[in-house]
């Protein structure tokens, strides 16, 4: 969609994904749930192979979710429970050890786990963008602002000399960076965390793309510049109509930003729902233990604590892997793995206290 | 009320910042600026504010590292400036600290058992075999096992490693823990097991704690009282209760309206301030934060307020009140 940025002129306010008016807005309209899904993730396995593939850890182990158009899908779990390797392999970015053995990946009607990394190369960054954590990681520090913001627009859009220059600014400005003529020319040292992390932004959306994954964004930056940050990415995502995968451990960040919720455990989706029905009706004791372990303003109630530490994913106990934290475990749960359970309110959840639940619905 | 463990009055520090061959000072970074507080027996008090507001060098200051510009600090009523030889030992021993990220702040090349028994070989002349019952026995205090002594940090996960840490800082005769961001790098489910095993340590043992943090909702959890710091000052200070219910000050509202929703039900969009904090080289004159506040007047500009008593016991320094 990005691409059709034909004609040498800069691109309006508005944003990324198309020419201004008219594609965006209709992706607008429909308000997410209609429509054929951006994203398909259908049943994913990657796998880490170490020692020469002796060990083998399941980092993800059997997700599957959709996405549609301005859709927000928050995926939480605590750190190793694959949330990251999820999205490394929605664009093929995964390290050396890891390997995608299994499942599908399907991206505006292709399929991603079969593309080359030449063919890819043309879908992230254009099609697709990832914001990563560390924004003084993800930016050179050899290069200045403007350069950086610059190469997907150069390379997917083909834009040079004054319409590159005005695309740039265009976008420095959509993330708000005051006097973006000036400070584009500057350095990434020479930009607060805030600041730098809204620059990624704009390298985000330098290609115009249909979905953004963005992995903790926010982790480092302060409350008020947090929340600044947040309102940006909703004010962006209205405009634009760009789908939104939110890698997060922080249900704050959730409840504010998200339209449904896959809560990870041990590489797999334990619970997926929309967020209203996730907040008031938690249907997984995991998710149950892990909202009653965030402390709430105003409320000096002692926290509910989870016993243990998260698991070691290259010795995962047998049966449902959240069993030995679980305090509702029964017998059952050590022995067999818990298939997805629908409930009724639209969410799906991996446990055997569901069963019942699930059979009557 | 029983007299406070700590006082720190008008506490200063300025780092001078030298520019050009003659390293002649041409200013100073005022990064703590005029900080009273106390803290009582058994009492949390929350440190709270943004990165560069001096909540760190702060907690420096008591700890000794830093040697303040102006200002004194009383533990138990005595001027800790003067302290030397035995008595400056006593205050090492009485006040101890446990540092955000629990993977650099415990040596890998130490066991466990060393790890907590060197301020026991500082302070003490335990016995070998005395140290290693007190090194159980604050090991059982943050629930580990007393057989992990031998084992080597890189053994245990983030949660447990926070443990050691903190089994660190009460094997002396601590009265007084400065806690910097202890949960910020922890996972959410563990999070929760170390916020409950310090309020059950401090039920139990009666510490004192400064809790320094930027999450609002944990630090008004396990706080007792909360200072919010901006900018090197102090800007409002409250029971926790009282500052939940009732913030005052602009820029405690505004952390307040920062502060991520508990429930999607309580989103909400208005309320965000705009702007970063300024740099501490060149503070704004008159109140520090009126270029970012949505209530400015123009006083603000001009004269710096003063922490002036708040309705419902505490301070606050804003020219609206």
């Amino acid at each position: 969609m990005g691409g059709l940025d034909g004609p040498p002129k800069p691109p309006a306010l508005g944003d990324a994904p198309a020419q201004p008016g008219r594609p965006s807005k209709s992706v607008r309209d429909p308000g997410g749930p209609k429509g054929a899904p951006v994203l398909q993730v259908s049943d994913l396995r990657t796998h880490f192979f170490t020692f020469g593939g002796s060990r083998v850890v399941k980092a993800v182990d059997g997700v599957s979710f959709a996405l549609r158009e301005g859709e927000t899908l928050g995926l939480v779990g605590e750190s190793g429970s694959g949330k990251t390797t999820t999205c490394l392999s929605i664009v093929g970015l995964l390290p050396r050890a890891a390997r995608i053995v299994g499942g599908s990946v399907r991206f505006e009607g292709e399929e991603l786990t079969r593309k080359s990394q030449r063919e890819l190369r043309r879908v992230r960054g254009r099609r697709i963008a990832v914001i990563l954590q560390d924004p003084m990681a993800s930016l050179n520090p050899l290069f200045t602002i403007f350069r950086q913001v610059a190469e997907p627009a150069f390379f997917h859009q083909h834009l040079r000399g004054r319409t590159l220059r005005a695309r740039v600014q265009h976008l420095l400005k959509a993330v708000r960076i005051p006097s973006p003529e000036w400070r584009m020319r500057d350095y990434p040292h020479q930009m607060s965390g805030g600041m730098r992390q809204r620059i990624v932004g704009a390298i985000a959306l330098a290609g115009g793309p249909s979905l953004v994954i963005a992995d903790e964004p926010t982790t480092n930056l302060d409350v008020t510049i947090q929340a600044q940050y947040l309102d940006l990415l909703k004010d962006i995502q209205r405009e634009t109509g760009v789908a939104l995968i939110f890698v997060t451990h922080n249900l704050g960040i959730v409840a504010k930003m998200c339209d449904r919720v896959a809560v990870m455990y041990a590489g797999k989706i334990i619970e997926q729902a929309p967020v209203q029905e996730l907040f008031d009706d938690p249907k997984h004791p995991y998710t149950r233990a892990l909202l009653g372990s965030v402390p709430k303003l105003g409320s000096k109630e002692p926290l509910y604590s989870i016993a243990g530490q998260p698991p070691n994913l290259a010795s995962l106990p047998p049966g449902c892997p959240f069993h030995p934290r679980c305090r509702e475990a029964v017998e059952r749960c050590a022995t067999a793995e818990p298939p997805d359970f629908h409930q009724r309110d639209g969410s799906v959840a991996r446990c055997w206290l569901l069963e019942h639940g699930a059979a009557r619905s | 009320m029983a007299p406070p463990v700590l006082e720190v009055r008008g506490l200063k520090k300025h780092f001078p910042v030298r520019r050009g061959f003659f390293t002649r000072q041409t200013s100073a970074v005022k990064a703590v600026d005029g900080v009273d507080f106390s803290i009582g027996p058994g009492e949390t008090l929350g440190l709270i504010g943004e990165s560069g507001c001096g909540k760190t060098t702060t907690s420096k200051l008591i700890l000794l590292q830093e040697a303040p510009t102006e200002g004194s600090i009383l533990f138990e009523g005595r001027d800790v400036a003067g302290l030397a030889g035995a008595e400056l030992m006593a205050y090492r021993r009485a006040v101890q600290v446990v540092f955000q990220d629990p993977f650099s702040s415990l040596s890998p090349r130490m066991r466990v058992r060393d790890i907590i028994a060197e301020p026991l070989e500082i302070h003490t002349d335990l016995r070998h075999s005395a140290i290693d019952a007190r090194v159980g026995e604050v090991l059982e205090l943050v629930g580990l096992a007393r057989d992990v002594a031998p084992l080597f940090p890189h053994e245990f996960s983030g949660g447990q490693r926070q443990r050691i840490a903190i089994a660190r800082a009460l094997a002396t005769d601590t009265r007084l823990i400065v806690l910097d961001e202890p949960v910020s790098a922890l996972d959410v489910s563990v999070r929760a097991q170390i916020i409950n095993q310090l309020e059950h340590l401090q039920r139990t043992l009666g510490v004192s704690y400064l809790f320094i943090g930027h999450d609002l909702a944990t630090v008004a959890h396990i706080s007792h009282r909360i200072a919010v710091m901006y900018l090197g000052k102090i800007v409002e200070t409250a029971d926790s209760d009282t500052l939940c219910a009732r913030p005052m000050h602009p820029y405690t509202q505004a952390l307040f309206a920062a502060a991520l929703p508990s429930h999607p039900g309580e989103r909400s969009e208005s309320g965000t301030i705009t702007g970063e904090i300024p740099s501490p080289l060149s503070l704004p004159a008159g109140c520090r934060f009126h270029p970012r506040c949505p209530s400015a007047m123009p006083t603000c500009s001009q004269v710096e307020p003063a922490l002036e008593h708040r309705d419902g016991a505490g301070l606050v320094a804003c020219h609206l009140y």
